[in-house]
């Protein structure tokens, strides 16, 4: 079985960011960054298939230069080659409809079971990236996936749904499934690992390899501005009767603040 | 000249970070208070490759070098020193004698195990009356037909208490001094040999140290690794490596002991400011970063040197002495840029500080370092 696994590598979690000079995203400079976390999971998942049923995991990031970094990482885990889209090019797709074109574009002539992404990045989140692409390669999806379960020609999944409950779906392959985290536990590149990954391609593809430009890469949807959560503080005193207060501060705790 | 990690080095440095953050981190002060090594954790320890860093891939290990080996080590080291200490007498010293002078059967049925990970290894030269005088040692090594009997102790020896294999350095030659001084290497459960007391340590709680009894403990020859009278020499080559390794080690500690005092410098306010905004923290800061650096550099350059096949007696002394005092000097500033919440153990640095000083001790004393630098000096 052969699995794609879309990686993004995103700011690390523990970073403390500012927002950079154009006030439109964050200052990127002095920053560290990982592989997001969803994805990980989608490719720990790729890696488990592939020790169970055979097959190959291929992974495809786009991304500046520094992506290479989460590609060779994914590459140690177990991964068997990569595609990096590394172009200036496609520094305009900023939207998740262009970087699912540019990843659709170089995924069309792999021969693949499934593709795996993870449910959202860590960074935009908008959990767009990977039904697009799905789409735009006429594949069926499933999201918020929690168990990948391949039978011969199609494969069953469990989806996360709303309070506790879960829904299984069975999809024909090839499919594309977005990742939960925790679905697994994810694992640590090994020292045999990294070494063996040396020798393992990474295919980097400019947009023109694939007939982008970039005008089919413009985004259709900008950014205005970035900006951190304002933190303002608000103390409201629960009139009434101790018995009458305590109750309405639980209310309050449960549905407005959420924490009970 | 290159100071950078290559690509594959800096993944192995994220690597260690990363699963020692999660896997150790959580539970530091908890094995330190009960002085328990995490012997549960050696199937994630093979997993990863790092039980057998430096040993040939066709002898079950990764094969890599001593910086990636160093790099290795630190990382552990800032989260957990103990933890450090112990992959470090593993790898280097009880793993690294047999790799180093072991036959090949000896490394097939030895080094193989420790080298995948499965079993754990020690290494015993010190004795309660002999440390860096190693010619000075009572453990005695008789010949009996068909081997070798051995009487006496060991002490302060790391994973003693669970390691499997343990590398013993006994006398079979009084009269020959240091010439009269042999390597064997000894099973746990062999007749005879016993782990006696287990050391109640001010730091480093966590690596297990204990004493060994050998008592009438009888030897086949082919556990003594090269010749007769070969001992003192393989344990000298053993420890210029491990000198590199315990460098590293301070590195990590001192690393460790300087993002502690960076981040409460950071958060902690007095006089209505953070208290890195006052130069008072700022020099220290500035001063313990550029030790670690210092002691860094050093410690590369001795791997790098020990990669090449160079002789590094000297510069793996100048390493370890260095860092082990930069560990000392900076983990004691972090206590005292942490002030009151230095001195308690809800906070990181007191804990550096106590794992600290052993790297001034272990391995040879600050004082042979230096008698050794100056013999290299004076020699040439």
């Amino acid at each position: 079985m052969n699995i794609v696994v879309c990686l993004k590598q995103v700011p690390k979690k523990d970073s403390i960011l500012r927002i950079g000079s154009d006030g439109k995203w964050i200052d990127e400079r002095d920053i560290s960054y990982e592989m997001s976390e969803a994805d990980a999971y989608a490719l720990e998942e790729a890696l488990r298939q592939k020790e169970k049923h055979g097959g190959e995991v291929i992974v495809v990031s786009l991304g500046p230069e520094r992506a290479r970094q989460s590609i060779k990482e994914a590459l140690a885990k177990g991964a068997d080659r990569a595609i990096h889209l590394f172009d200036s090019v496609f520094d305009t797709a900023t939207d998740s409809a262009a970087v699912a074109r540019a990843i659709s574009a170089a995924l069309k002539d792999e021969k693949y079971d499934l593709i795996l992404t993870g449910l959202q990045s860590d960074d935009y989140g908008f959990a767009q990236v990977g039904l697009i692409v799905a789409e735009q390669l006429g594949l069926p999806s499933a999201t918020i996936v929690m168990e990948v379960q391949p039978e011969d020609s199609a494969v069953r999944v469990k989806r996360e749904l709303e309070s506790g409950w879960f829904q299984w779906v069975r999809l024909p392959m090839p499919a594309l499934l977005t990742i939960q985290s925790g679905i697994n536990q994810l694992r640590y590149a090994t020292l045999k690992g990294i070494m063996a990954a040396k020798k393992k391609e990474i295919r980097e593809v400019k947009a023109a390899d694939i007939g982008l430009t970039s005008d089919d890469l413009k985004p259709g949807q900008v950014i205005e501005r970035a900006y951190l959560p304002e933190k303002t503080k608000r103390t409201e005193f629960i009139e009434g009767k101790p018995a009458e207060a305590a109750a309405k501060l639980v209310e309050k705790l449960r549905f407005d603040a959420r924490v009970i | 000249m290159d100071f950078e990690l290559n690509e594959e080095q800096q993944q192995i440095k994220r690597t260690i970070r990363e699963f020692a953050e999660a896997e150790l981190a959580p539970h530091v002060s908890e094995w330190d208070e009960a002085a328990h090594f995490p012997v549960d954790l050696r199937p994630k320890f093979a997993e990863l490759g790092i039980m057998g860093v430096l040993v040939s891939e066709e002898y079950g290990g990764a094969g890599m070098g001593y910086i990636e080996y160093a790099t290795i080590i630190e990382e552990l080291s800032r989260v957990d020193p103990s933890i450090g200490l112990a992959m470090a007498a593993h790898n280097s010293l009880g793993a690294g004698h047999i790799f180093i002078a072991g036959s090949e059967a000896q490394k097939q049925k030895y080094l193989v195990p420790l080298a995948r990970g499965e079993q754990f290894a020690a290494w015993g030269l010190t004795e309660p009356s002999s440390g860096s005088d190693a010619s000075s040692m009572l453990t005695t090594a008789a010949r009996r037909a068909g081997g070798w009997v051995l009487n006496g102790s060991k002490n302060f020896i790391t994973n003693a208490t669970f390691a499997e294999t343990t590398v013993v350095l006994a006398i079979t030659d009084r009269a020959a001094g240091s010439h009269g001084i042999s390597a064997f290497i000894v099973e746990r459960g062999t007749k005879g040999f016993s782990v006696a007391k287990k050391e109640n340590k001010v730091g480093m709680r966590a690596s297990d140290t204990a004493s060994l009894v050998f008592d009438d403990c009888f030897l086949p020859n082919a556990n003594l690794i090269g010749e007769p009278g070969q001992g003192f020499i393989q344990a000298m080559k053993v420890l210029d490596g491990g000198r590199v390794s315990i460098a590293a080690l301070a590195v990590g500690i001192a690393q460790g002991a300087y993002e502690a005092a960076l981040k409460y410098s950071k958060e902690r306010q007095q006089f209505g400011r953070p208290i890195a905004e006052f130069q008072a923290i700022q020099f220290k800061l500035a001063d313990m970063a550029t030790q670690i650096d210092a002691a860094r550099l050093l410690t590369y350059r001795s791997a790098a040197m020990k990669n090449a096949g160079k002789p590094t007696t000297k510069e793996s002394s100048m390493a370890k002495l260095y860092a082990s005092e930069v560990a000392v000097r900076v983990s004691e500033e972090s206590v005292q840029i942490h002030g009151g919440y230095g001195y308690i153990k809800d906070y990181p640095a007191e804990k550096f500080w106590r794992d600290s000083k052993l790297c001034t001790i272990g391995e040879g004393t600050s004082e042979i370092q230096r008698t050794v630098i100056a013999r290299q000096i004076l020699k040439a």
